[in-house]
């Protein structure tokens, strides 16, 4: 309703951004400062010597995969619904919730391919920091599936369109954003082995 | 994203529709599981207090042994229990025990959420003009996992074995292993439980804050026209979304550690001959982190009593505050510089000396922002109508603590010094004065100011002046002379030194200290009983008592769900228009336009006079939604 406002000095809203959107950059900012402390600790602690090396499961590859894809179709859903294709959000969103269980359970194949590989949470750090930082991370990721469950639900009564967007669009940034930081662990795993 | 805009928007009013009709709710609703962010305020006060009172009344308990070591203590049994020996001391156990419990419910449950809660909640919906704050139900969940994180941590107090013993600090591996100390058993184990509650309850309330101040503000309120208090909580919001996960990931690390054999700060440990399992971690990985949050952490503490100091000095001295942006870029300067300065709490950890020079430096810093605020509060004092409200002595005591506490960093922040003052009661002093006792007496200076909008009535101002008197001298009292123990080398968290020659010789100075202590102590029933009375019996307040600036006193005396009962005020001016020379009062709020004040108007004023008469015709066209 600022259409014709054009006092420079006195603006109504300075800013004004959906406040739920905004809390969600604040959510992801805290998140992304575990994450750093996480890494950085991880640095410190391998400069110090006695550090175990591993190799990063095959299985690790392939989820990465599994999480790009699941981040297209979380985007596609979201334009459908800003195009008001209904039908095509519903498949999209249940797809994006398969490929996010998929690749929590690709997590957990690949924590079987590290014990077989005698990588354990208990020995040396290495290992513990391994199981660590990749299941804060997909505890991370199951708090984003019941995220897109939550969505899930309105988007059988058809209640996810153009005209009401805030949730779905919130649910595909917070996506996005725990795909893009698995694939910086991911690299920072390969780097820092 | 046109049409995407559009609907937020609405969104974001449903709130000013909501308003018109009375909201009618049972008890429940109304008063425990309450989204109004002024009973939340009240909720994290209250609960602040009763923490408060327990931690104060920790201290006195070893102060007791300290002060009197030779006294027998049997008297306490009826309350302590088994953690008095049989001839009649405090256990030694128990004493480290007391200690750390003191340390984490200050800190934590009084500085942070009692101060932080209380204020955040009820001032900034308040003061930017909002009808509350971006989420009312976060906001609540904020006060009930604060509110469980309480219940938990205060259960800790009755184990068998007791509460977490270790420290504030909970450095490893001492309260890695429960074979180190009673306490590190299942007292250690609350602690973490309940303390990941409060990172929870912090989080959900910082990002709240932060959404409301940048979200929520009313018209006309830019950032230059924020009040310094609403600066003040921004930052310290801030800077806990950014810290408060670290400490997170330090409890968690720890956890592990604890419950599931993993050996992050573990390493090399034997315990009666035999050799833990337990190799290569690192306990000063630990310290890194913890500081990362707890340097930090200190900032969460002082800087929303700094900002409230502000606005009740600005107020009492009917000046406006000095240097308004050079205040906030010092608190912008204090809020970076203190996410860089850590390590100086880790100097005797073998760190490179290079580093340690490093950091030596990036602390010395701090003392700029610092001395720049100091300055402006004396500055803003220097030759006004000075008025002596209990909130006005409380703050002035905060700039005096935080003078003569902060000098003491500059000897505590240089590498070299930190050898021989490290772990002493000069430390203790220091962090009492600075950080502690200003925090303490900011929070009171707001109590004191803000009650009449809090509760409808006013507190009593005799008993508030005695309050603080006693509490001024008391403060300096206890902790002048802890600079002298300090230096004298005695080491902090010790239960007795009378085993040792050299620590014999200042027993009278430590009596001293323990009567201050108790005499502070006392001082606060007086608080507390001018606290509660006056919420039922005390005279009813007049709408704006203190003839300030700010918006929170254009609402009625017992603001409703949504604050104001109309349309939120508009604001044209800054909340700092004290004495301005023209003017018939000697202030003028923020509400009012320049076109009503052209006595007092500067000639840049009246060109914005042109402005809000474009303004007028905004205010029809939003009437319309």
């Amino acid at each position: 309703m600022t259409t014709d406002f054009k006092i420079v000095e006195e603006p109504k809203k300075p800013i004004s951004m959906h406040p739920k959107k905004f809390a969600l950059w604040l959510f992801i900012a805290s998140v992304v400062m575990i994450f750093a402390s996480l890494t950085s600790a991880y640095i410190v602690r391998q400069a110090e010597g006695n550090w175990l090396y591993f190799d990063l499961p095959a299985m690790f590859y392939t989820t990465s995969v599994v999480i790009i894809l699941s981040s297209v179709s979380m985007q596609l859903a979201y334009w459908a619904a800003k195009k008001d294709q209904l039908s095509k959000v519903k498949n999209y969103i249940v797809i994006t919730s398969i490929l996010g269980i998929a690749f929590c359970v690709g997590q957990v194949l690949g924590w079987g391919e590290l014990v077989a590989s005698s990588v354990y949470l208990v020995g040396n750090p290495s290992g513990s920091f391994l199981y660590i930082i990749t299941g804060l991370h997909a505890a991370h990721l199951i708090s984003a599936i019941i995220f897109v469950i939550i969505v899930l639900i309105p988007t059988f009564r058809n209640k996810v369109h153009s005209g009401s967007l805030a949730q779905i669009e919130m649910c595909t940034t917070y996506w996005h954003f725990l795909g893009g930081l698995w694939l910086y662990l991911f690299v920072f795993l390969i780097l820092n082995r | 994203m046109a049409t995407v805009d559009l609907h937020t928007q609405t969104d974001v009013h449903h709130d000013d529709h909501d308003h018109e009709h009375e909201h009618h709710g049972n008890f429940w609703t109304n008063y425990i599981f309450c989204q109004d962010h002024k009973i939340i305020a009240k909720q994290f006060l209250i609960t602040g207090i009763f923490w408060a009172l327990l931690g104060g009344m920790l201290s006195v308990l070893f102060r007791l042994q300290l002060g009197f070591p030779e006294a027998n203590l049997e008297w306490l049994r009826p309350i302590l229990g088994g953690w008095i020996t049989a001839d009649g001391k405090i256990d030694t156990e128990f004493y480290l025990s007391l200690v750390t419990m003191h340390g984490t419910i200050m800190v934590f449950f009084v500085l942070t959420a009692g101060l932080s809660g209380t204020f955040s909640n009820f001032l900034i919906p308040l003061q930017v003009g909002a009808r509350d704050m971006a989420s009312g139900f976060m906001n609540m969940l904020s006060y009930w996992f604060f509110f469980l994180s309480s219940v938990i941590m205060f259960t800790s107090l009755f184990l068998s074995t007791g509460p977490a013993s270790g420290g504030w600090t909970i450095y490893p591996p001492l309260s890695a292993l429960p074979q180190a100390i009673e306490g590190s058993g299942l007292g250690m184990t609350l602690w973490l439980v309940a303390m990941a509650l409060f990172i929870v309850s912090s989080l959900l309330g910082g990002i709240n804050y932060i959404t409301t101040i940048i979200n929520m503000r009313t018209k006309g309120m830019a950032f230059t026209k924020m009040p310094l208090t609403i600066w003040a909580f921004l930052f310290t919001a801030i800077i806990g979304v950014l810290s408060f996960p670290v400490l997170f990931s330090a409890a968690l690390l720890l956890i592990f550690d604890r419950s599931f054999g993993t050996s992050f700060f573990l390493s090399d440990i034997y315990i009666g001959g035999e050799a833990l399992p337990n190799q290569g971690g690192s306990p000063v990985l630990f310290q890194h982190l913890f500081w990362f949050l707890g340097h930090p952490e200190v900032y969460i503490v002082l800087l929303p009593a700094l900002g409230l100091s502000s606005e009740i000095i600005a107020t009492n001295s009917r000046k406006p505050i000095f240097g308004y942006k050079a205040m906030v870029g010092s608190m912008l300067f204090i809020a970076i510089l203190s996410f860089v300065v850590w390590a100086h709490h880790m100097f005797v950890t073998g760190m490179n000396p290079f580093l340690g020079s490093i950091f030596t430096l990036l602390t010395l810093i701090i003392a700029v922002p610092s001395a720049v605020k100091i300055f402006n509060y004396v500055a803003t004092l220097w030759k006004g109508n000075i008025i002596f409200t209990p909130a006005m002595l409380f703050s002035i005591g905060l700039v005096s603590f935080f003078l003569t506490g902060g000098i003491t960093g500059i000897f505590l922040g240089n590498s070299a010094i930190d050898i021989q003052l490290h772990d002493t009661y000069f430390v203790v002093a220091h962090f009492h004065l600075v950080m502690g006792s200003a925090s303490f007496f900011g929070m009171m200076a707001g109590v004191y100011h803000w009650f009449p909008k809090m509760f409808g009535r006013m507190m009593d101002y005799k008993l508030g002046q005695l309050h603080f008197w006693i509490s001024f001298v008391g403060v300096y009292m206890v902790f002048f002379p802890m600079h002298y123990i300090g230096i004298a080398g005695f080491p902090r968290r010790y239960y007795s030194w009378t085993n040792f020659e050299t620590f014999n010789s200042f027993a009278d100075l430590n009596m001293l200290v323990s009567m201050a202590a108790i005499l502070t102590m006392v001082a606060q029933f007086i608080f507390l009983f001018n606290f509660f009375y006056s919420i039922f019996r005390g005279k009813p307040a007049p709408a704006n008592p203190w003839n300030s600036n700010s918006l929170e006193w254009t609402t009625p005396r017992n603001p409703q769900h949504g604050n104001w009962p109309g349309e939120i005020p508009t604001v044209y001016r800054w909340p700092y228009d004290y004495s301005k020379p023209g003017s018939k009062e000697d202030f003028i709020p923020q509400h009012i336009p320049y076109s009503e004040t052209p006595e007092s108007n500067l000639p840049h004023e009246n060109e914005l006079i042109k402005l809000e008469m474009g303004e007028g015709a905004i205010v029809v066209e939003s009437k319309k939604h």
